[in-house]
């Protein structure tokens, strides 16, 4: 790892502050991608700002609409949380899949949807329910937040504050893991909203989408079957060395089949 | 450098670190607490497993400086009074150990595991130690000594 400088922040002004003041500042979460990224040299931040510190962004609110989860709320806090199992048990599951324990013990909600890992769980989640990202400046709607690789609508001095998730009448994720880092290599929650039925997908292609005909056919009839027939065109989705292209977009059908059924 | 302070197995402890000093890194040479072993290095293996403020946590990816002010437990501070800790107690039972280079982090790990599942039953603990690899490949005694353990 390179040299870099150390701060930590006491509140979002000050972090923005000291990000402004930074050569190449980065700021820094969980950490559970910054540092190992770093560590093999892929990344060199002049300033590490730290945001542990600050209290305001930790925690989970649950009134009788919305989850609101604060940016520094780890992994393990989202899935072991009563209330969020009570209101969003698919929010809690997904939650739980992520990483390893020891991962989810420093990952964080904010760390993972800022980073914006194409093969993250978390963009699922806030895609499929409709989320709110709450920023510093403004509240950006889940539909307009993941834009590319690794590349969201967040711009400089933007920092993500919390994420609030309608509660939804039923929701599902189904995943499948990676088998060596249990990333998702394709991840679909399926989700009835208080907007709708919506299907969003995290693994298949750069960012996290919605698949439209999947929600007009569960709309039509909720089962598991209503999708088993569909099929997303592999045009432009990720492929590796553990799946290509059209092998996820088989996979985006499968599990959205799954989720359905769980639910149906 | 930065003047970086915690309790480590209940000792008061400071030192001047670069803030790229990772806390494993600190724990092993300022330290000299070389039970916390490196296996992989990006946050795969979990030889690294420690206790910070009582949650296990990847010492090889998390600074030393994140650590200010934390409570952190090794391996080496688990026995006391020259008694085991039930967990290394049932691994030894159980022969947990094979070369014993993943044991330490497979007792952190452990110890976490029942914590957060009082009554964790084989499926439970085979899930919750994807983030800890033994490479002679002898999880069927660990997740025994594991599940076993009179923690």
């Amino acid at each position: 790892m390179y040299q870099f400088e150390y701060h930590k922040a006491s509140s979002v002004d000050d972090a923005l502050k000291k990000l402004g003041g930074a050569e190449d500042g980065k700021i820094l979460a969980g950490g559970m991608t910054l540092l190992p990224t770093m560590k093999q040299r892929l990344a060199a931040p002049s300033d590490l700002i730290d945001l542990a510190g600050i209290a305001d962004l930790k925690g989970i609110k649950v009134d009788g609409k919305t989850v609101t989860i604060g940016a520094m709320t780890t992994h393990w806090e989202v899935h072991s949380s009563k209330e969020v199992q009570k209101a969003i048990p698919a929010l809690s599951d997904l939650a739980g899949l992520i990483g390893d324990p020891m991962v989810r013990h420093r990952g964080t909600i904010g760390g993972s949807l800022a980073n914006s890992d194409p093969s993250a769980d978390y963009p699922a989640a806030v895609m499929g329910l409709g989320a709110t990202i709450k920023t510093n400046k403004r509240e950006i709607a889940a539909d307009d937040y993941f834009k590319g690789l690794f590349e969201t609508a967040l711009e400089d001095g933007e920092l993500i504050v919390a994420v609030s998730f309608p509660i939804p009448k039923r929701a599902a994720y189904q995943k499948f893991p990676q088998p060596a880092s249990r990333y998702a290599m394709v991840g679909v929650m399926v989700a009835e909203t208080p907007s709708g039925i919506r299907v969003g997908v995290t693994g298949a292609g750069p960012c996290a989408f919605r698949v439209p005909e999947m929600e007009k056919a569960l709309t039509a009839k909720f089962s598991a079957d209503s999708v088993a027939g569909i099929t997303i065109p592999s045009d432009g989705l990720n492929a590796d060395l553990h799946g290509s292209a059209d092998y996820r977009a088989h996979l985006v059908t499968v599990m959205a089949k799954r989720a359905a059924a769980t639910i149906a | 450098m930065g003047k970086v302070s915690m309790t480590v197995n209940g000792k008061a402890v400071s030192a001047d670190v670069e803030p790229r000093t990772l806390l494993v890194e600190y724990l092993r040479e300022h330290l000299r607490l070389t039970g916390t072993h490196v296996g992989c290095d990006t946050t795969q293996c979990g030889a690294c497993t420690v206790h910070v403020n009582g949650q296990a946590m990847k010492s090889c990816t998390m600074l030393a400086v994140q650590a200010e002010g934390a409570d952190v437990t090794t391996i080496e501070g688990l026995a006391k009074d020259g008694k085991l800790h039930p967990m290394q107690a049932s691994f030894k039972e159980h022969h947990g150990l094979q070369c014993g280079f993943c044991t330490p982090g497979m007792v952190m790990a452990g110890i976490d595991i029942r914590r957060r599942h009082p009554k964790a039953d084989e499926k439970t603990v085979r899930h919750e130690l994807e983030g800890n690899i033994c490479r002679c490949t002898g999880y069927h005694n660990i997740v025994k000594a594991i599940m076993n353990a009179e923690v």
